[in-house]
């Protein structure tokens, strides 16, 4: 094939990643949404029949003790449940092959791209883009497929939708050649490794997002279990006359499963709220995030390393505070301190999650903002 | 530093309490980033301390990890305005045009060097904190490393049972002879092991300790110790290394000389003297463009064709200048950064006599087509100096609206030049320094001759009105701009960098992992054994795979047992973590 047919194929398969990766993403969020609704109605359905048959207050009491009890499985063991129910896991099904099928076309966009051009292909934003959604749904296909973290798709897809449609609307440009400082090994180093740590840096984002919304509503969750809990408790003691040392038990039962466990047996107990009560415990959504951290630091940190290397080779000096370099050295700077609030009491959890956050922000702003709103060596847009 | 010490010691306690601690699994960290520096800041408040007991108190909270935070949130503050506003270090025309635009508050932010803010006293403040805290904390944890790495792994916890991983079973074999296979077991897998007797406090039976994963700790500590020494790396080549510029025009030579620079930097601790006395020769540069198609114009490549010597008495060699390929002379190294292009002028003067004939650097005005800018001064032109003002299109052609030239091509496909013509004194003689891209004094000291502006094509020449002189335009030539500098530190930075990066890695992928087993006789013969375990972070398969190999053989009848145990040994030997099947199965 001719370098101009290998562009024209690279186009069209641009194309279809973005039109799968949709199509995954309104799967994914099928799975979320639809999911746990059919779910709502079994749970639903099972503690309606314990209270039927329980008589007095006692066992109603115990009942939705039991039924916390037996909800706390599943959404703790996220995926454990999948054989359960059909539909959700069509949904699922669907959305997996779709991804994995647009990850296929995506890696061929690349190929194609590259082979067009004679070169890598991460030589403009353009391709530099299109290459980081391709590692961030990499990564993700990995973490699924390492610790079942299906629930991260929909939001993955979603990053990687914006920033296809971003780097085709407003950064495309076509196949060409490079500009001769990019003429060198070091873009296969060091922007292979730059583009892999933000593609994994991106899943970490997500899912530090998702632990911050899970652990609010787990706390809020928390608190009204309680409440209901001495409410049910109430009832019951009221409902059965000369139950009250019944009533007693069933309140530490129940107090037991609300407080010995993580909080989302509280939160399928009460019905959950929406797609949340698909995705995991807090707990396991903060050690992702870090997790997955943990793999891209390193590589972020060779990444820097390796471009201070190639700037001592084109530009005659190793660090010279360019902007890119400034706000890569930022980035670096607030993920070290995630790292090390996350083993720190009294900054574990939310105020580390926090930080993340914002390292990812450092990080975006890294690859627009220094690109589009300062002059620097690395302007290649 | 011995207060620091006392930092660590309350450290250890909290790594011992986690190691006994039932709820371990929650407490523990998941990284193996300093989990430790935690425990003073909450401290009782010094009264009366005194001098030392503030000094104490002030280094410990300086070792605190909460510090740390602080102060690396700080470098991050610190660093975003030195990208927001322009730096005198990179750019020092874009801080005088900021200068300009911003009469007011541009004062006050150069009170807070902000526009220079990596040299702020204020930015080195916060980093030499941060690093002072760092090694404040790292060189006593790696003193206390290297001690836990020689002594004996910790003795086992009374009740094993409460840590995070842990089994318990029956068999035939004396407490002896299980803890005799289980040290074996356990040193195949390449733990330390020690063996401890039973009796005291209440411990029934003996216990075999077991540690393993000091590398993580150990690269943890690299990690740090190596971005210590890239600070110490970077500030050694920025106090004896040097930078210089060169603008270079095709068929000029360079000699490593202080004055020959058009711009030099040196470290403060840098001695002149110590240049390396190498020397350069332009003899052509080339820029490739891209000539057709919708990326026309872009530039391809740089190559310049230079002969150089190491020493004036060493022999020639030619080397091919390019981006990303510089050149090593002489200890520095040599790059090629930009190019320009050098118009050859012949100005002759009212007598006739040549008063100037070279090649001057023209300045881009613009980067897509090479439209330049430049000035010829002879100031040797009788009975009057002679200066111009030149614009020179690399490729020119009419405008649409046929009205102006333009350049169409970055390349020299049709190469013009307007000359606009100047007299009167220049001002050269003053000694006073003046910018080879400007004229001064335009309409004061010099006046412009009227009907002295001209365009002109290689070769061709224009004779100024009223026989002020000639000018000629001789034809085309290009100038690259050398950047010259040495650095000794940059390959003690590449080590400390190199290093910093394996660290880092190993500190991640590597956990300690603690391992008690403990046997005690029971009724009837039999023993009871208890294996418990504990690892920096989350569980691990290992664990699992230990207990089996432990139990395996014995349970089962003796005659597979050595196969058993061996396959299951070898199988997990690199990878235990990693295998997600035995994990599940023999836990809960």
């Amino acid at each position: 094939m001719s370098h101009a047919d290998l562009a024209n194929l690279s186009d069209k398969l641009m194309l279809s990643t973005v039109v799968l990766y949709i199509v995954a993403l309104v799967a994914y969020a099928a799975d979320l949404g639809f999911g746990q609704r059919r779910r709502d109605a079994e749970i639903a359905e099972t503690t309606k029949a314990k209270v039927l048959v329980g008589a007095d207050g006692a066992e109603v009491a115990d009942a939705s003790a039991a039924s916390a009890g037996t909800s706390a499985g599943p959404s703790a063991a996220s995926g454990d449940d999948a054989g359960a129910d059909g539909r959700k896991v069509e949904w699922m099904r669907l959305a997996i092959l779709l991804n994995v099928i647009g990850w296929a076309a995506h890696l061929g966009f690349i190929a194609t791209r590259g082979l067009s051009a004679s070169r890598w292909p991460w030589a403009n934003m353009y391709e530099f883009l299109a290459a980081i959604a391709f590692a961030a749904v990499t990564a993700f296909l990995v973490v699924m497929w390492r610790y079942r973290a299906q629930f991260l798709g929909a939001f993955v897809m979603a990053a990687a939708v914006l920033a296809l449609g971003v780097a085709n609307i407003w950064l495309y440009d076509k196949a060409g050649p490079v500009v001769p400082a990019l003429n060198s090994y070091w873009i296969a180093i060091h922007v292979t490794a730059a583009i892999t740590a933000t593609g994994a840096f991106t899943v970490a984002g997500a899912s530090t997002l998702l632990y911050l919304l899970k652990a609010r509503q787990e706390a809020r969750l928390a608190t009204a279990a309680t409440a209901a809990t001495a409410a049910t408790a109430a009832t019951a003691a009221t409902a059965a006359t000369a139950a009250t040392a019944t009533a007693a038990t069933a309140t530490a039962a129940t107090g037991r499963a609300a407080g010995s466990g993580p909080a989302p047996v509280a939160a399928t107990a009460l019905g959950g709220s929406g797609f949340m009560s698909r995705v995991p415990a807090a707990e396991t959504l903060d050690r992702l995030a870090l997790r997955v951290t943990m793999f891209a630091f390193p590589i972020w940190t060779a990444a820097i390393i390796m471009g201070a290397i190639w700037a001592d080779e084109a530009w005659g000096r190793y660090w010279g505070w360019d902007p890119k370099e400034i706000w890569s050295f930022v980035t670096w700077i607030i993920y070290a301190a995630y790292l090390h609030a996350r083993a720190t009491a009294g900054w574990k959890g939310r105020k580390a999650a926090i930080l993340s956050l914002i390292a990812f922000a450092a990080l975006l702003f890294n690859f627009f903002g220094v690109n589009y709103i300062f002059s620097g060596l690395h302007s290649y847009a | 530093m011995t207060n620091s010490s006392d930092t660590t010691a309350a450290a250890d306690e909290a790594a011992a309490d986690e190691a006994t601690a039932a709820d371990a699994a929650v407490g523990a960290a998941a990284t193996a980033a300093p989990a430790a520096r935690q425990a003073p800041g909450d401290g009782p408040r010094p009264k009366g301390l005194g001098p030392v007991g503030w000094l104490r108190w002030g280094w410990r909270q300086l070792t605190t990890m909460r510090t740390a935070l602080i102060l690396l949130f700080l470098v991050a503050l610190g660093a975003v305005p030195g990208s927001i506003l322009p730096q005198r270090g990179q750019a020092p025309e874009k801080v005088a045009d900021y200068f300009d635009k911003h009469q007011t508050a541009a004062p006050w932010l150069d009170r807070l060097s902000l526009f220079d803010v990596f040299a702020a006293p204020w930015f080195a403040a916060i980093y030499i904190l941060l690093f002072v805290s760092l090694a404040g904390c790292v060189i006593p944890r790696a003193v206390k490393h290297y001690k836990s790495m020689r002594a004996r792994p910790p003795a086992a916890p009374r009740n094993l049972s409460r840590l995070p991983q842990s089994a318990s079973y029956e068999t035939d074999a004396s407490p002896e002879e299980v803890l005799a296979e289980a040290r074996a077991l356990l040193r195949g897998r390449r733990f330390r092991t020690d063996l401890s007797t039973g009796g005291g406090k209440g411990t029934a039976g003996s216990a075999v300790a077991a540690e393993k994963g000091y590398l993580g700790e150990t690269g943890n500590l690299v990690f740090h110790l190596a971005l210590l020494a890239l600070l110490f790396a970077l500030g050694m080549g920025n106090l004896f290394g040097y930078r210089g510029n060169v603008v270079l025009a095709e068929g000029k030579s360079f000699a490593n000389a202080l004055n020959n620079y058009d711009q030099f930097m040196p470290g403060r601790a840098f001695d002149t003297d110590a240049l390396a006395p190498f020397s350069i020769s332009l003899d052509d540069f080339t820029a490739t463009y891209e000539a057709k198609g919708e990326k026309r114009g872009q530039a391809t490549d740089f190559e310049a064709k230079i002969r150089y010597r190491d020493e004036p008495s060493a022999p020639e060699k030619k080397y091919d200048l390019r981006v990303n390929h510089p050149l090593k002379a002489g200890g520095a190294k040599v790059y090629l950064l930009g190019h320009g292009y050098a118009p050859a002028f012949t100005v002759r003067d009212g007598k006739g006599d040549i008063a100037f004939k070279d090649t001057v650097p023209f300045l881009a005005m613009e980067q897509r087509n090479y439209t330049s800018e430049g000035v010829i001064k002879a100031p040797d032109a009788e009975p009057e100096q002679l200066a111009f003002y030149a614009i020179l299109w690399p490729t020119a052609m009419a405008s649409e609206d046929g009205k102006q030239i333009i350049s169409a091509f970055p390349g020299p496909l049709r190469p013009m030049v307007t000359v606009s013509s100047f007299k009167g004194d220049i001002g050269l003689d003053s000694g006073a320094p003046q910018s080879v891209y400007k004229l001064e004094g335009i309409g004061k000291t010099l006046q412009p001759i009227k009907g002295g502006q001209k365009l002109l094509e290689p070769g061709e020449s224009f004779e100024l009105p009223d026989g002020a002189g000639t000018v000629t335009f001789d034809g085309l030539k290009e100038w690259t701009s050398l950047s010259i500098n040495r650095d000794p530190g940059r390959v003690p930075a590449l080590i400390a960098a190199i290093l910093a990066v394996a660290g880092v890695a190993t500190s991640f992928m590597v956990r300690r992992r603690r391992v008690w087993v403990r046997a005690t006789a029971a009724k009837g013969g039999r023993t009871v054994v208890e294996v418990g375990g504990l690892t920096l972070g989350n569980p691990t398969p290992e664990f699992d795979d230990i207990v089996a190999a432990l139990r395996g053989p014995v349970a089962e009848e003796p005659a597979g047992e050595p196969a058993v145990e061996r396959a299951d040994e070898r199988a997990d030997e690199p990878g235990t973590d990693r295998d997600p099947g035995s994990a599940t199965e023999s836990k809960e």
